[in-house]
């Protein structure tokens, strides 16, 4: 592991232990009241899913065409770490909705195409564990549909008249609701930087594991 | 260029004459798409009689199921064959293969739907879905070549996978569902009273642009998924 | 790997019902008037507090349970790795 993996861990964790003591003394909004603390974890969760989608896409593109076999292991982790925060995003939303519309789900654009962007990742975990042999090319390909969903799912709220708020609302956040919002998008982001070098790890160690079988074989 | 289009050219003649002889997927698909409509027509009754509202959802449920059944087994005849190695040994851009595959299962899939249209037109008492026929084939061509351009380019790659038969819709369903939204919502105001042509007009152009960005998406991942 | 992956679709999908079983027939109204809130009466009310409860402590679990998932995986990599190493230079040695 590398040397500021574990200061950077340390850091992190802290971050999320002082999160909620921030966000409890940010202000509340007028309209939704408490429920919409929820936003302080939900959209740096989101962010932090479209890096992921985006990160997996990017290395799936490099594999696929620079054939490195360091980018298809970022790309693998990348993907299981888009489904965990993909799922952090679409519990975390309903659940605020749940308040705030009045309803748990709706089939508006930016719902439905993130829950797709969602199973896209998941078909891709599944193909990897369930396709046998070369299915990392198959993951890889169907990666690059995932990627190119990412841009389509956050305009896709500016474009079409939707339930759920515009992007207009996190570049126009007061400062005291702005200072918080951007200091767990930080936290998520840094987790993000933290679980993919833990993941890639793994992966690498995997790897090592299959050519050590190889040499025994010899 | 030329070239490129020829060779896709004798891949789809390929395809067709294989299939006329056979008439194996055509057959089986049809059956199943049919029973398809069917078994939704009996499921969604409402009052005794069938859901009219479903016609447009039942219509592309059934196009995608059928679609993937057609897949698999357009590509389980190459793989059984041998003939997709011998396909990939010729001297013929991949791409073009793509689309000569891509227009003959396309073709396929518009022969079913010429019979299940007016059969869920029967069912559901939906013929006013042939008011516009233009634009209802522009719906049509439209989407199945969407859900085609992905499923071409997953079936093919899947010929070799373990767990391919499974692994099809699992790829294929999510990446699809724009397509399926937009068919379905096309075809859904074709069925209104007074349908609205520039709302169907919107709903083509959107699978347009869909048909073109997985189009041009399969050709370039065309390459290197199969090189195997 | 698949267990969870498994458990967190489940948990996803387990979701669903329960929420669907307690929705409300109409999609939501446009308003015409404000009612405040403490007009309505207390069954009309719905508790922030639980559902703010629940978020943060599905982030958490959920987060928590990956780190754990990946830590448990590589530790049992990492003593195959060992194990392997030490039979391929029993190997080369002998």
């Amino acid at each position: 592991m590398p040397r500021w993996f574990f200061p950077a861990s340390v850091v992190c964790f802290l971050m999320f232990v002082a999160s909620p003591v921030l966000i409890a003394n940010a202000p509340y909004e007028a309209t939704m009241g408490l429920v919409q603390k929820i936003f302080y974890y939900h959209v740096p969760s989101a962010m932090t899913f479209f890096v992921a989608a985006f990160v997996c896409g990017v290395n799936s593109w490099r594999y696929l065409f620079g054939k490195s076999a360091q980018a298809d292991r970022v790309a693998a982790a990348a993907a299981e770490l888009a489904v965990v925060f993909g799922a952090i995003t679409l519990v975390t939303g309903p659940l605020w909705a749940r308040k705030s519309w009045g309803v748990w789900w709706q089939w508006d654009v930016r719902l439905t195409s993130s829950l797709m962007m969602w199973m896209i990742f998941v078909a891709y975990l599944l193909v990897r564990k369930y396709g046998g042999a070369g299915s990392e090319k198959l993951a890889a390909g169907l990666a690059l549909f995932g990627m190119a969903n990412v841009p389509f799912v956050y305009i896709s709220v500016n474009v079409w008249r939707t339930i759920h708020p515009t992007t207009n609302v996190v570049p126009t956040l007061p400062v005291s609701m702005g200072g918080p919002f951007w200091f767990c998008l930080a936290a998520f982001l840094l987790l993000f930087v933290l679980l993919l070098q833990l993941r890639v790890q793994l992966e690498r160690q995997r790897a090592r594991v299959d050519a050590l079988y190889l040499a025994l074989e010899d | 260029m030329s070239a490129f289009f020829r060779v896709a050219w004798i891949v789809l003649r390929k395809d067709l004459t294989v299939e006329v002889r056979s008439r194996e997927v055509v057959y089986t698909t049809l059956f199943f798409a049919v029973s398809c409509v069917l078994v939704f027509s009996f499921a969604l009754v409402k009052e005794g009689r069938a859901m009219e509202d479903a016609a447009a959802g039942i219509l592309w449920i059934a196009i995608a199921f059928a679609g993937t059944l057609a897949l698999g087994r357009t590509f389980e005849r190459e793989r059984q064959a041998e003939t997709l190695r011998a396909l990939l040994l010729a001297p013929a851009d991949r791409p073009a293969i793509y689309v000569g595959k891509l227009a003959g299962i396309v073709a396929l899939l518009l022969a079913a739907e010429a019979i299940l249209v007016p059969l869920i037109a029967l069912l559901f008492q939906a013929s006013a879905l042939f008011s516009r026929p233009f634009w209802l084939g522009a719906i049509l061509l439209a989407g199945t070549v969407g859900y085609c351009a992905v499923g071409t380019l997953f079936a093919a790659m899947l010929i070799r996978a373990r767990s391919r038969d499974v692994l099809l819709p699992v790829l294929l369903y999510p990446i699809t569902i724009p397509v399926i939204i937009a068919g379905v919502r096309g075809t859904a105001v074709l069925l209104e009273p007074q349908p609205d042509v520039a709302m169907v007009r919107f709903w083509v152009a959107l699978l347009v642009a869909f048909d073109t960005v997985f189009v041009t998406l399969a050709l370039w991942t065309f390459e290197p998924l199969m090189t195997e | 790997m698949t267990r969870r992956l498994f458990a967190s679709l489940l948990l996803v999908l387990t979701l669903a019902p329960g929420a669907a079983a307690r929705q409300p027939s109409q999609p939501p109204q446009r308003q015409d008037e404000f009612v405040p809130l403490s007009e309505l009466p207390p069954e009309e009310r719905l508790p922030s507090a639980p559902l703010l409860v629940a978020a943060y402590a599905f982030v958490w679990l959920a987060l928590g349970g990956y780190v754990l998932s990946v830590a448990r995986r590589l530790t049992s990599v990492q003593k195959e790795v060992e194990r392997l190493d030490a039979d391929v230079r029993r190997g080369t040695r002998a």
